[in-house]
């Protein structure tokens, strides 16, 4: 029997949510006012959460590492956000959104929670529109929507190529007005650097003021992570460049198990890498898979071509592409899930047909969509006969209307003109599925602690569709938290405000301050980005698209010698007591250097293939799926919670078998 | 990857904290790829500085792809540097010549006090969006349907325009006045456009106003400075709307 109790509730699946929530216990207002609760991040969940319970009338206390709330990394989500409205009229209903993302997930979702986030799904719609969020409208005046990858109907709502903008923007305005109240007492600047646990009870922080570098106290009956996920172990990946999974791998370490590390999206359209002193990569949002058609060159003197510059992509006739995506699972065609396409341009790069100089990127092409659009716009505006200019012409508009910003941004990156020219893309780690453990209230496995948004590992199974992210996050934060949390809290009326001298406050600061204090008296040679940069380099090649025992293998020993050479060699110039962003940083690439021989060991055991986890020996031998992912339902149905046991390569194993009632285990086909 | 980079002399602004004395320090780069972000640069700088066991240049960057204002230096005379339409993360450095000598200093204004180097405390603009850039509205899963009340395509269209400010301050930065008018009109004319936002349209505009001129703010005189550097190309039509609805709140209101 596990130790892991979900708490699912009884009872047919379309009503779990709402038989719990009627008979969960509730706060009584007069006794919220005494409740603190922190809240660590404030992007989409962290900032909902925030903002809702605040509302409701308890003491909240919030944390963001920058300047303000406002540019937590949710902002920089480009493609938009699923519901389950059906405006479109083309049968979508909960059921469906439901059945889309638990299939997306390579089943490796629990049904119950992701059956309340297609539930909730709506209510996010109404709530952002009502704080005057300006999502994209038609004509007539009502919501327009477009389609994601994975799934045959248009649920997705969308802002131009800014949704998490302005979706932050709401759930920011939201935490203004009780900033402004007083409800929220909001600390920019601060980061959190440990967990205190009281009498086995998340009862407070230990948060680094940024500025001053003093450590402070911060106590409260319940503390909520919501720092994001961990993608910069990666070092290179789309991440923000201070995400990081300090704040998930502290819990972790005391007492929070971490579900699932090894699951990590690699989002297929990003702008290629150009250099070594790339910092960061940049995506390309999913919903260009809506027009962009996928290429690369069919023969290998046009691919040398394209590459010396001999030839212009355009110059290659229709039967000399190859639309492998196309080709390959016509039923879905450019939009099959981020890991079927991902996976799908590293078999092309690997068999030698990278259109750039790294051999590492294939062609987004929007030509044909410019002439498709150019003439249904020709058409309305009564121009019969058009020329090819004016259809081009015509089309370039529309595009620029539904894209324009992502357009400039390729175009101020790379200096080509994507209007003229396809775009160059590749894979790159964009989001990570794993996260901390929680059960259906949210919370981990320390009592009072919760994780939301993408720090949990709750609705995505081992790959999650576009468009679901932000979803997820304002589902937490906005209607499953304020909720659940309360039914804690019902426990902790009479408890009264936690005093911040307990002897589990001082031992919390002291670790962290010792901590500190240790990687700045290194004083070695190497900064602290070389050692991130060479975790990246282990994580890419051994544990990134594609992974094999021996590479895992690999993978552990080398992180163990990475992290081995960084306590001894790391320099980190400037003191404790002041802004320093080389301390934040070790601080951060420490614990990546822990959490990354976690995900290596949780790849290892994990011997199928399942979502976004592809593991070279599992692959289909036969039949129409030949050389396809290979899922092994037998052996590997459950979710993975690492428990700490005081060295990440010794953490032990606990699973949570999935039970699938709704719905029917298939192998996932996009054909 | 055999192409010669570029030789670069860097003038920037060294501050130790909010109280000490700045001054300009000369450094040098050599090699420098075309194809670099700006900030990539100064990652090269700072790579150097470290292995010098000096101190790094601290300035503020997160997203590196233009989207959450953090970053805001001031490069050769301009926020956000010589390009248009970006930030200083998607300035790259094909837009300097080899050889050229480049001014980094941070966002200068009275309400954006230096902290450290080339970063700057902007909770000012946080403070003017507590006093009002929001809508009342609480979480609630009864709110009305989000289509039952339709909104005219470019009434639409302007809110969004106005609300992909990313609250950066450059519009602050490059005004001869230091004034934030672009950044709060912004805010206001996004509401103001939208029917959610009618409601509380005239306190909205009158509070967020009140706290900008407190914060230290200066006045707008028509230069349209701001609109040019703004990296999210906001128009100056929010400020003629913002002081249409301020003129209105102020002679209407029922008090």
């Amino acid at each position: 029997m596990s130790v892991l109790n979900s708490k699912v509730p009884e009872g047919p699946i379309k009503d779990k949510w709402t038989n719990h929530k009627n008979n969960i216990n509730l706060v009584n207002p007069a006794n919220k006012r005494l409740i603190d609760i922190i809240v660590v991040g404030t992007g989409l969940a962290g900032g909902a959460a925030a903002a809702s319970l605040a509302e409701m009338g308890y003491k909240v206390k919030a944390f963001a590492f920058q300047d303000s709330p406002r540019r937590a990394h949710s902002i920089a989500a480009q493609g938009g956000i699923n519901a389950a409205k059906n405006y479109q009229n083309d049968g979508d209903s909960i059921y469906r959104l439901f059945y889309d993302t638990v299939k997306g997930g390579d089943y490796r979702g629990r049904e119950a929670n992701v059956y309340r986030l297609a539930e909730v799904s709506a209510n996010i719609i109404d709530q952002c529109v009502a704080q005057g969020v300006p999502f994209a409208r038609e004509y007539g005046g009502l919501l327009d929507n477009r389609s994601f990858g994975g799934v045959l109907v248009s649920r997705t709502f969308y802002a131009k190529g800014q949704t998490g903008q302005q979706l932050l923007l709401g759930a920011y305005s939201a935490m203004n007005r009780q900033i402004g109240k007083g409800k929220i007492k909001m600390y920019n600047r601060h980061e959190m650097l440990e967990l205190v646990v009281v009498d086995g009870k998340a009862r407070g922080i230990i948060a680094r003021d940024m500025i001053t570098g003093k450590l402070e106290r911060h106590s409260a009956h319940a503390v909520i992570i919501a720092s994001g996920g961990y993608g910069n172990i990666f070092f290179l990946s789309t991440n923000a460049m201070g995400s990081n999974a300090t704040a998930a791998w502290r819990i972790h370490k005391k007492g929070a198990y971490f579900a699932n590390p090894c699951y990590t999206q690699i989002h297929p359209t990003c702008i290629p890498r150009s250099g070594e002193y790339q910092s960061k990569l940049t995506l390309m949002s999913e919903s260009l898979r809506n027009d962009g058609r996928i290429w690369v060159p069919k023969n290998m003197e046009d691919v040398e071509g394209i590459r010396s510059g001999k030839v212009k992509p355009k110059d290659l006739s229709e039967d000399q592409r190859d639309y492998y995506l196309e080709r390959r699972y016509p039923a879905f065609g450019n939009l099959v899930p981020r890991d079927v396409a991902s996976r799908a341009a590293k078999e092309r790069c690997d068999a030698g047909y990278g259109v750039n100089r790294t051999g590492e990127a294939v062609f987004l092409d929007f030509a044909s969509a410019i002439q498709r659009y150019g003439a249904e716009k020709a058409h309305v505006l009564g121009i019969h006969d058009p020329s090819k200019e004016k259809i081009t012409e015509l089309g370039k508009a529309v595009i620029e209307d539904k894209y324009g910003n992502l357009f400039q941004m390729y175009q101020k990156i790379t200096a080509d003109n994507p209007y003229e020219t396809p775009m160059m893309i590749y894979p790159a780690v964009h989001y990570t599925m794993g996260g901390i453990w929680v059960d259906y209230n949210l919370m981990t496995t320390i009592p009072g602690c919760y994780a939301a948004g993408e720090a949990n590992f709750s609705d995505h199974g081992a790959n999650r569709l576009g468009a679901s992210a932000l979803m997820q996050g304002l589902a937490d934060g906005y209607f499953v938290l304020p909720y659940t949390v309360g039914d804690y809290l019902a426990d902790e009326i009479r408890t009264g405000p936690i005093p911040t001298d307990l002897p589990e406050f001082e031992a919390a600061e002291k670790e962290v301050s010792d901590r500190l204090s240790k990687l700045i008296n290194i004083k070695g040679s190497q900064s602290v980005d070389h050692f991130h940069k060479e975790l990246g380099k282990v994580m890419w090649n051994n544990v990134g698209m594609a992974r094999n025992e021996a590479g895992l293998k690999e993978a552990i020993s080398k992180i163990r010698a990475i992290r081995e050479e960084f306590w001894k060699d790391v320099r980190i110039p400037g003191g404790m007591e002041e802004l320093n962003p080389e301390l934040e940083k070790a601080a951060r690439v420490a614990d990546f250097l822990e959490l990354g021989e976690l995900f290596a060991l949780d790849a290892l055991q994990r011997n199928e293939s399942c979502g976004g986890h592809f593991r070279e020996e599992s692959v289909e031998q036969d039949g129409e799926q030949k050389g396809e992912a290979k899922r092994d339902d037998v052996n590997f149905k459950y979710v993975a919670a690492w428990e700490w046991t005081g060295d990440p390569g010794e953490a032990k194993l606990h699973k949570e078998e999935l039970d699938f009632k709704d719905i029917e285990l298939k192998q996932r086909s996009y054909k | 990857m055999s192409e010669k980079g570029m030789n670069l002399t860097l003038k920037i602004w060294r501050q130790k904290n909010a109280k000490a004395q700045g001054k300009m320090e000369t450094y040098q780069l050599t090699d420098i790829s075309e194809h670099m972000s700006f900030l990539e640069m100064l990652d090269v700088l700072n790579e150097q500085l470290i292995n010098a066991d000096e101190e790094p240049v601290a300035f503020d960057h997160d997203c590196r792809e233009g989207i959450c204002g953090m970053c805001s230096l001031y490069i050769n005379g301009e926020a956000h540097g010589p390009d248009r339409g970006v930030t200083t993360c998607q300035l790259h450095m094909r837009m300097f010549n080899d050889g050229e000598t480049i001014t980094i200093e941070p966002f200068r204004a009275k309400a954006f006090p230096v902290i450290k180097d080339l970063i700057v405390d902007r909770e000012s603009f946080d403070r003017i969006q507590h006093a009002g850039g929001f809508v009342s509205v609480n979480t609630s899963g009864n709110t009305q349907d989000a289509n039952a009340l339709p909104i005219p395509k470019i009434d639409a269209d302007n809110a969004f325009d106005a609300a992909t400010c990313i609250g950066c301050g450059a519009c602050v930065a490059t005004c001869k006045n230091a004034s934030a008018m672009l950044f709060v009109s912004a805010k206001v004319s996004q509401f103001a456009l939208l029917p959610q936002g009618q409601v509380e349209a005239k306190e909205r505009v009158l509070n967020m106003v009140n706290q900008m001129d407190l914060e230290g703010f200066g006045n707008c005189t028509n230069t349209g400075a701001c609109e040019v550097e703004c990296p999210k190309g906001i128009s100056l039509d929010n400020i003629a709307r913002m002081n249409r609805e301020y003129l209105g709140a102020s002679v209407k209101t029922d008090k």
